[in-house]
């Protein structure tokens, strides 16, 4: 059921534990049930994809895992400890601590240097103006901008946009990156770079990334896999780097 | 935390600009017309008392005929006689002193300036009815008086116009048909409040006046001064029944002379003048409510326009009361920058218009810091629906709004 990687650090307790989660949108006759009993586990450090067509639940389970939502049944155990009691403002806290969201869309705040971009989080952590800066500054770095600090996103090209994006998920040193199909408006080209650079991120400040994508391609980078249909878990792949796949 | 939020709101309203700027004109102009109109309104009721006071205070003015000028048709009614001023001066009590004015209009003529003026003829009882100290020189002695002596006190637009840069105090000049000593000059006293000048005057002794002018002993008008510890309506009850008494005035025929309480004028016009103040600063009042409106408009529309923006911030874990403040402090800073703006655009206009109007530039600082407060409170008031809003959206929908 729970997907190991090989190489990631074993731990007792996965960091990220579904059991029998649901989500039902309305109610009566317009009823829709999005999730319909989503057992999943996600190890630290592991790099997931999340596959499935659209409607099969794989967006209200990141939106789920991403703290943005709460089940309508069912727990999530992330580090153990239940989320899905918590109210919307100790969610947002959770966010803040231990979450980084990249976007399709990229999702900067247009006008905004790509520095101020990164700030934001850090912003509401109340950190001090000098160590805000220091901390974006070494986040772009990271993902290779920092020459590029005072453009705002309308000088800045997709993938470069993308990666300020990546940049500010990352500025907070969060346990787990949350990639809602990150290279979705951009071409392979720049795809490739943006998947390397979460490779890179994953295995070298052993972030966990969970990734929705429907390209296979992008998915080819991941070391698991979780393919979902009709709100359901369908199935989970371990594989190796770049499409040497195992079924599990 | 309150930083974090100041900090965000002042970015985002640098951010945008134009849209700051139309979202705060409303409370521009609002504050600005608030500040603006008490100001003037104020300036000109202290203009009024000024001009008032300028006459003395606690004097009556005594004067021939019903209410201002002569009355309608029928004998123009007796001019008073040098006995009535006497008669008052000794009967009524709480009366300091009575000067008798009567005037002459002449040309003044000196060293080839000349410069036509309005002489007043009037008694020492003058300097202890209205305090009008002398900038130089004399006063006339009572020998000069009793004998109508061409002596005269100028005031000071006749002593720029006939003696530019000059002491006039012991020159003799032509006025009228006469040759006249100048004993001394008045102080400055400026604009009167119904457009004379108050200082484009020669007063010499009444007697000279009535023998060399106009040639009678009428007294065109009584200044009475009246003692502090005296009502003023209580003398003037004790002058009219006196006068009546003394122009055979009887029965319910109305009096043929009027009697003017420049308090009582004071009073009035400073009424006027507060209630016109209030009624304008309650016009721009409703500009400051419309401008109020005007931010609660366009943040409502920022909040919908920024949709995404906010789900980004809630996203990345901004708590539902960051994002409140947020907005709350983005609406409270524009009105305030409005606010601030308004007042420096008040003091412009206020620079501008009082010389217009000929008042003085006056600062009230409550004013300005009650408009201020007031924007400030419209920031808070009309802020606070479009920032409950923001702060009640749900992530989700927000980052997928388009």
């Amino acid at each position: 059921m729970g997907a190991v990687a090989s190489n990631a650090p074993l731990i007792a307790e996965p960091l990220i534990s579904l059991r029998g989660v649901t989500k039902t949108y309305g109610q009566g006759a317009t009823m829709f049930q999005a999730l319909k009993g989503v057992d999943l586990d996600i190890a630290a450090g592991d790099f997931v994809a999340v596959m499935g067509p659209s409607g099969s639940g794989k967006s209200t389970t990141m939106n789920i895992l991403g703290c943005l939502d709460v089940p309508s049944d069912g727990t999530f155990l992330f580090r153990g400890h239940h989320v899905e009691t918590l109210d919307r403002d100790q969610r947002a806290l959770l966010r803040r601590k231990y979450l980084g969201f990249v976007f399709q869309g990229f999702n900067l705040l247009s006008r905004t240097s790509a520095l101020e971009n990164v700030e934001l989080p850090l912003l509401y952590r109340g950190d001090e103006k000098r160590a805000r800066r220091d901390a974006a500054m070494a986040s772009l770095d990271t993902v290779g901008l920092a020459d590029w600090w005072d453009h705002t996103p309308a000088e800045l090209s997709g993938g470069q946009q993308q990666r300020v994006a990546i940049a500010r998920a990352l500025v907070t040193s969060p346990d787990v990156l949350l990639a809602d199909e990150p290279t979705g408006n951009l071409d392979s080209e720049r795809s490739v770079e943006i998947m390397q650079l979460l490779t890179r991120l994953n295995a070298e400040k052993n972030i966990t990334v969970l990734m929705v994508t429907h390209e296979p391609d992008m998915a080819a980078f991941a070391r698991t896999v979780v393919h979902f249909k009709d709100g359901l878990v369908e199935r989970i792949e371990s594989q190796h780097r770049q499409g040497e796949s195992v079924e599990s | 935390m309150f930083g974090t939020t100041l900090v965000l709101a002042l970015r985002s309203i640098r951010r945008h600009l134009l849209r700051s700027f139309l979202t705060i004109l409303g409370i521009v102009i609002g504050v600005g017309a608030v500040v603006t109109m008490v100001t003037l309104g104020k300036a000109t009721t202290a203009a009024v008392q000024q001009s008032i006071s300028a006459l003395g205070t606690n004097i009556l003015q005594v004067r021939p005929g019903q209410g201002f000028g002569r009355g309608g048709g029928g004998p123009r009614p007796p001019d008073f006689k040098p006995e009535d001023v006497a008669a008052i001066a000794n009967q009524i009590a709480g009366v300091t002193a009575v000067a008798p004015q009567a005037s002459a209009t002449a040309t003044a003529i000196y060293e080839g300036a000349n410069w036509s003026t309005t002489i007043n003829g009037t008694t020492d009882a003058i300097f202890q009815v209205q305090p009008w100290p002398l900038a130089s020189g004399r006063r006339w002695t009572p020998v000069e008086e009793s004998a109508g002596a061409a002596v005269c006190i100028i005031g000071n637009t006749v002593s720029k116009n006939l003696f530019p840069g000059g002491d006039p105090v012991g020159h003799r000049f032509r006025i009228g048909s006469i040759s006249c000593d100048v004993i001394g000059v008045l102080t400055t006293r400026g604009q009167a409040g119904f457009g004379g000048d108050q200082d484009d005057t020669v007063v010499m002794p009444i007697k000279a006046v009535q023998r060399r002018f106009t040639g009678n002993r009428d007294i065109r008008l009584m200044l009475v001064g009246v003692d502090e510890r005296f009502s003023t309506s209580t003398v003037q009850a004790g002058i009219t029944d006196l006068l009546r008494e003394r122009r055979t005035i009887t029965g319910d025929k109305p009096d043929d002379f009027n009697i003017f309480d420049t308090k009582q004028i004071s009073d009035t016009l400073t009424g006027t003048t507060t209630l016109l103040t209030g009624i304008v600063a309650a016009v721009a009042g409703i500009s400051l409510v419309v401008g109020g409106i005007g931010i609660m408009n366009i943040m409502l529309v920022s909040v919908t326009e920024r949709t995404r923006e906010i789900g980004i911030r809630l996203a990345i874990g901004a708590v539902a009361r960051e994002v409140l403040l947020q907005f709350l402090v983005e609406a409270i800073a524009l009105s305030c920058l409005g606010g601030v703006i308004g007042l420096i655009v008040a003091q412009a206009a206020i620079a501008i218009i009082a010389p217009l109007i000929k008042v003085q530039w006056l600062f009230v600082p409550e004013i300005n810091i009650f408009a201020f407060a007031i924007s400030a409170v419209i920031g808070v008031v009309f802020g606070y629906f479009p920032a409950r809003r923001a702060a009640a959206m749900n992530p989700i929908d927000a980052l997928r709004h388009e």
